[in-house]
């Protein structure tokens, strides 16, 4: 390896070696860009329905239909957005909010630990359903009646939407923040973070300099488990009228739905199984690029 | 600090330890938790969600409805095949001829559970509990028909004392109403109606269903009751009819997940399932060839409420635009496939002593004429509105066909909204939609079940309609005694709701399932307000 | 002395969390009595919230709540209305208990050895079976596997019944369907805990100096490696224990999961607010006994 590489280009030529990573990155790429350009190729409006409903996959469907005739691949493909989205949102959130504040509260410890770890436990305890419910019905009407007032009705189109992230993002980053606390309650007690402080390192410099690449790990594992969560439990937001609403589906519905026609007598299976394949591939290659990129950042390899 | 090692590391052979213990823990505790296997019931029954309560006079839903007609009788009961009146603990009675004033009579051997008889003063017991407002009972309304019920409710009459019903002596009882009242007779086998020991009540407070024994007044006596798991209730030998009650011991299963039911139906654990929301739709096309599932017409009605008091729906060129365009048949063979029939009135066909009006069929050309004729000629200018409906799948999936379809029809765009239960039923009171799905099942066999809920301040009404001369028309037609005059009125007023004004789409009517083998089980038949009482079910040797 | 301060402060904290699911489920639209059909007069409605004291002000309504907690008095449940909350947490609790220990078990039982192997294996073929044998069970959700483990050991080869919660027989399929999910979450948590001890320090030195590499993993690496499962631990015994909407709802298990969710959807006021304060405790004691067990396993964890 050549010396004069900064360390992030080190990363990347790392990150380059591991081949199922780039593999995965690759595969997510194509997917993002699928999603993207499929309006252009697509046989079927998301709402447009098939004479016959519950149509096996054929060479027309390729995924089959549902109870209404939607084309189920269109449904999928379209349902992807919404789902990636959430994702995306919920993953930045336990990124942003629940690293820091475990950071934070594991780093300083005491008094701010005890504090800020209630709050998380708080948060943890309420009841989910009620405080949805509440935000649906409290902001919805009041926030949503402002918002059309102050920027006319097409903003209000997108404040269910914005509720919707509002109510992914406030479960999202609580236990991140406890695992994060957990593992620098025991990085404080280091040398080598004894060693920056004694050097005149403060405190948001140790934090982010030799705390955290220590926890990269860690908040990576963590965060490809939250996205899958986050984008089953939309559609438990949605069915709660929080979110979106039929007939746009999300993988997270179209799983719940494919769910349902799991019983005794027949099975739907393609109502089932593809959302899932879908899900399941997207989060295997999410994992494969996590941890390329884990081991790539790793502070002690290289 | 050593690196390797400290002092304080659980050794290996603690962590084995650690683990034997908890697992010698979790044996006892699965041990206790799981306790010992009951003997099977005689007949194992899926019974629906479970029961809010199994107080007669608190209850609510029908599969509460059922556990507790189980448990306590009234005046007279229903016939387990017409569902009609027939008696019960009153063996005869006597009307007057202005059609207010009843004299039952009640059987000299009809009796407690515990063995006590069965006397005039548990019926005053009883209705006036249903009506003290300290009882909160829901359905106090059912009582209203009698004298003063309603004031006491109300809190207008503090003395309970004053409602119409008095004892002549201990097997006579004398019910005066406020106005002749032609299903009364079918109230009287009303759950709300039934029988409660008060000495139990008095002891035990809300809680008197939960400690044994529990004196019943019906077929059947409590044996247990866990909730969400099982309620085992047992023949009574001191019921008046005890020798025609077919079976010992019936275990009812608070069941209200599809797969699970069908799961142990398939598997014979269960023998009944009774619900048709325990089928899942989907299933119906094979379902309904098979020899154990039987579908029959009940008193319900799925229908869709408009909010006239929003623009555009104040017009009822609107509304009958919106109306004609659905087509209902659609909705039932690819949604719903219960072999429901379409609605086009709102009291549902084989009502006692009533014949529907024709309301609107499916007609989208005259639905584009009506709705240019209101000023949205190809739905132009007409704005998006909000079809507000439950979360439930079938709800969910009516609105998604009925949203097609206007689109398709009138070129007019609804956003669905699927609301969780209690918000749904709030927006929908509050009048905070334009259109919205909704339900209702007939309590009783007759049309004032579900026509009264339209006149202008009933709290069921939630569509903003109010329109005096409907309100005329129910007042004149519950004063007579002609029962043909009275279906005329009835039908009049009915052909404002579904044909001339309209603020209700009725969608079609829905359909009872019930899952049993008719090899193995008789005993159990259809009628118009879905009740299958217990007693008669009888497996077939 | 610092757990002795934590486990007096458990107090003042329920206080607060139970006053907040107090007021929040007040705040959410319709009522415990609201039905799709309405009482006969708006009289009997106002009849059942005065003898719920529902009339009375939050305050009011919560001082009077309080003074029955004081003595173990979790007050009526507004839907069942023959049951107190007390019956329902009684009947149901045991039966969440069993179910959430035994797929705790089956959790960690799983979870922990594979994320060891897929750790160790890293980068080879044991990773990859191991890691998408986890990520299948993060993706697919327990209304998935529950019906699924019904279809084929129910219904097809009929080895365990297909739900009801009566002899010890029927906590397996449950226990499984809850705990497969838990067990690749941990799985993933592990492997990292796994990686991350493997390139400390004194693993490297232990290795040096020839120790047996089992030794080495099992005796030194593993105590650091399996300190983000154990954070992550506390509160998923918590969820456990409290019993899980899905699975008891697929397998009519009679624990109080159902309950945790529908008295939220039923407006169940003091169901809602019993439930919380069980659900916090809980929670609370397992974070601690987690903070307490972090200096346990690693000595260089300091609180103060």
């Amino acid at each position: 390896m050549s010396r004069n590489l900064t360390p992030n280009q080190r990363a990347w030529e790392r990150f380059k070696r591991n081949r199922p990573a780039v593999f995965s990155l690759i595969f997510i790429a194509a997917l993002l860009v699928g999603i993207l350009i499929w309006p252009m190729f697509a046989p079927y409006k998301p709402d447009q329905m098939a004479a016959t409903q519950f149509q096996p996959p054929d060479g027309k469907h390729w995924f089959g239909t549902d109870v209404h005739g939607f084309d189920l691949m269109t449904r999928v493909m379209f349902g992807a957005r919404i789902s990636l989205m959430v994702g995306l949102v919920g993953a930045t959130v336990a990124l942003v909010i629940g690293v820091t504040w475990g950071a934070v509260a594991g780093y300083l410890g005491g008094r701010f630990d005890s504090w800020m770890m209630r709050v998380v436990d708080i948060l943890y305890a309420l009841p989910a359903i009620v405080f949805v419910i509440v935000l649906i019905t409290v902001l919805d009407t009041h926030v949503k009646q402002w918002i059309v007032d102050q920027f006319g009705s097409s903003a209000g189109r997108y404040t269910r939407t914005a509720f919707l992230f509002v109510g992914l993002g406030a479960v999202s980053w609580l236990t991140m923040a406890r695992i994060v606390r957990g593992q620098v309650l025991t990085l404080r007690g280091r040398q080598f973070v004894d060693a920056s402080r004694a050097l005149g390192a403060n405190n948001s410099r140790i934090i982010l300099h030799h705390i955290l690449p220590n926890v990269l790990g860690v908040i990576i594992t963590y965060v490809t488990m939250t996205v899958p969560a986050i984008i089953l439990y939309e559609s438990f937001l949605s069915y709660l009228g929080l979110g979106i609403q039929p007939p746009m589906a999300s993988w997270g519905s179209l799983i719940a739905e494919g769910a349902s026609q799991l019983n005794p007598i027949r099975v739907y299976w393609w109502l089932l199984v593809f959302p899932a394949t879908a899900l399941v591939s997207t989060l295997l290659a999410l994992n494969f690029v996590g941890d390329g990129l884990r081991d790539a950042f790793d502070p002690r390899a290289g | 600090m050593d690196a390797l090692g400290n002092d304080r590391t659980p050794t290996r052979s603690n962590l084995m330890r650690f683990c034997l213990l908890s697992t010698i823990f979790l044996l006892a505790v699965s041990l206790l938790g799981c306790g010992k296997k009951e003997p099977r019931a005689d007949i194992v029954i899926i019974n629906g969600a479970e029961p809010q309560s199994l107080d007669p006079a608190i209850i609510t839903g029908q599969p509460d409805g059922r556990a507790a007609g189980a448990l306590f009788e009234g005046l007279t009961r229903l016939n387990p095949k017409t569902a009609t009146a027939e008696p019960a603990i009153a063996e005869r009675w006597d009307v007057s001829t202005n059609g207010k004033l009843y004299t039952f009579h009640l059987r000299k051997n009809a009796k407690w559970s515990t063995g006590a008889p069965i006397t005039s003063e548990d019926f005053i017991y009883s209705w006036r509990r249903v009506v003290d407002p300290l009882t909160a009972s829901e359905y106090a309304g059912q009582l209203f028909f009698v004298q003063n019920a309603e004031a006491i409710s109300m809190g207008k009459i503090k003395d309970l004392s004053q409602l119409g019903v008095r004892a002549i002596d201990t097997h006579t009882l004398r019910v005066e109403l406020n106005a002749p009242c032609p299903f009364f007779l079918d109230l009287c086998a009303f759950r709300t109606l039934s029988i409660v020991p008060r000495a139990a009540i008095e002891k035990h407070g809300d809680r008197w269903l939960l400690t044994p024994p529990v004196p019943t007044s019906g077929p059947y006596a409590l044996e247990s009751w866990r909730i969400r798991d099982k309620i085992r209730i047992r023949k009574n030998p001191y019921y008046w009819d005890a020798a025609n009650v077919q079976n010992e011991i019936i275990d009812l299963l608070p069941i209200d997940q599809q797969t699970t039911a069908l799961s142990l139906y398939t598997t014979g654990q269960v023998d009944i399932i009774w619900d048709k929301g325990l089928v899942p739709n989907e299933l119906l096309d094979v379902l309904r060839n098979r020899p154990d599932m039987h579908t029959f017409d009940y008193l319900g009605t799925e229908f869709i409420r408009y909010n006239v008091t929003k623009k555009p729906f104040d017009d009822p060129r609107v509304r009958k635009a919106l109306a004609l365009a659905i087509d209902k048949q659609r909705l039932v063979d690819k949604i719903t496939k219960g072999g429901e029939k379409t609605a086009s009135s709102y009291t549902p066909p084989g009502t006692a002593h009533y014949l529907p009006p024709a309301g609107l069929g499916h007609d989208p050309s005259l639905a584009k004429k009506l709705l240019a004729e209101a000023g949205f000629p190809n739905g132009k200018g007409f704005p998006n509105f909000i079809y507000l409906t439950s979360n439930t799948k079938t709800s969910v999936q009516l609105a998604v066909e009925i949203q097609e379809m206007w689109q398709r029809e009138l070129g007019i765009h609804c956003e669905i909204a699927q609301k969780e239960w209690k918000v749904y039923l709030t927006d929908q009171s509050e009048l905070n939609y334009d259109v919205s799905r909704s339900g209702w099942v007939g309590d009783y066999n007759d049309p004032n079940t579900f026509l009264d809920m339209f006149m202008s301040n009933n709290g069921n009404n939630r569509t903003g309609w109010k329109n005096p001369r409907y309100d005329q028309l129910m007042r004149d037609a519950n004063q007579i005694t002609d029962l043909n005059r009275r279906a005329e009125l009835l039908r009049d007023a009915e052909t404002l709701l579904v044909h001339d004004d309209l603020p209700i789409i009725p969608l079609f009517f829905r359909t009872g399932v019930n899952f049993f083998d008719p090899a193995k089980f008789e005993g159990i038949y259809f009628n118009l307000l879905d009740e299958h009482p217990l007693w008669p079910i009888r497996r077939k040797r | 002395m610092y757990f002795l301060k934590r486990a007096l402060f458990l107090i003042p904290l329920l206080l607060v969390i139970t006053f907040m699911a107090f007021a929040l489920v007040r705040l959410a639209p319709g009522g415990p009595f609201d039905n799709e059909r309405k009482p006969a007069s708006p009289e009997i409605e106002r009849n059942l919230k005065a003898k719920y004291h529902l009339d009375e002000p939050v305050w009011k309504q919560y001082l009077r709540y309080l003074g029955d907690l004081s003595h173990g008095d979790l007050g009526p449940s507004l839907k069942y209305r023959n049951h107190t909350v007390n019956d329902i947490i009684r009947q149901g609790l045991p039966v969440s208990l069993t179910l959430g220990l035994l797929a705790f078990l089956i959790a960690q039982g799983i979870g922990i050895p594979l994320g060891f192997i897929t750790a160790v294996g890293r980068g080879r073929w044991p990773d990859y079976a191991g890691s998408f044998f986890a990520i299948l069970a993060i993706c697919i959700p327990g209304f998935v596997v529950g019906p699924l483990l019904i279809m084929f050991f129910s219904i097809r080869w009929q080895i365990f019944p297909p739900a009801q919660w009566e002899t010890p027989w029927h906590a397996i399929l449950p226990s499984f369907a809850l705990g497969l999910f838990f067990a690749g979450r941990i799985s993933r948590l592990m492997r990292e805990g796994m990686t991350q001890a493997l390139q400390e320090g004194f693993i490297v030195t232990a290795r040096a100096k020839g120790m047996s590499e089992t030794r080495v993993l099992v005796r030194h690496a593993f105590r650091i490696a399996v300190l983000p499962v154990v954070s992550y631990s506390g509160p998923l015994l918590a969820d456990l224990l409290t019993g899980s909407f899905v699975v008891e709802n697929i397998f009519n298990i009679p624990g109080i999961g159902v309950f945790m969710v529908n008295s939220s959807l039923n407006r169940d006021y003091t169901m809602v607010v019993g439930l919380v304060l069980l659900y916090a405790t809980l929670l609370l004691v397992m974070n601690l006994l987690v903070d307490i067990s972090y200096g346990l396993l690693d000595a260089r964890v300091k609180y103060e």
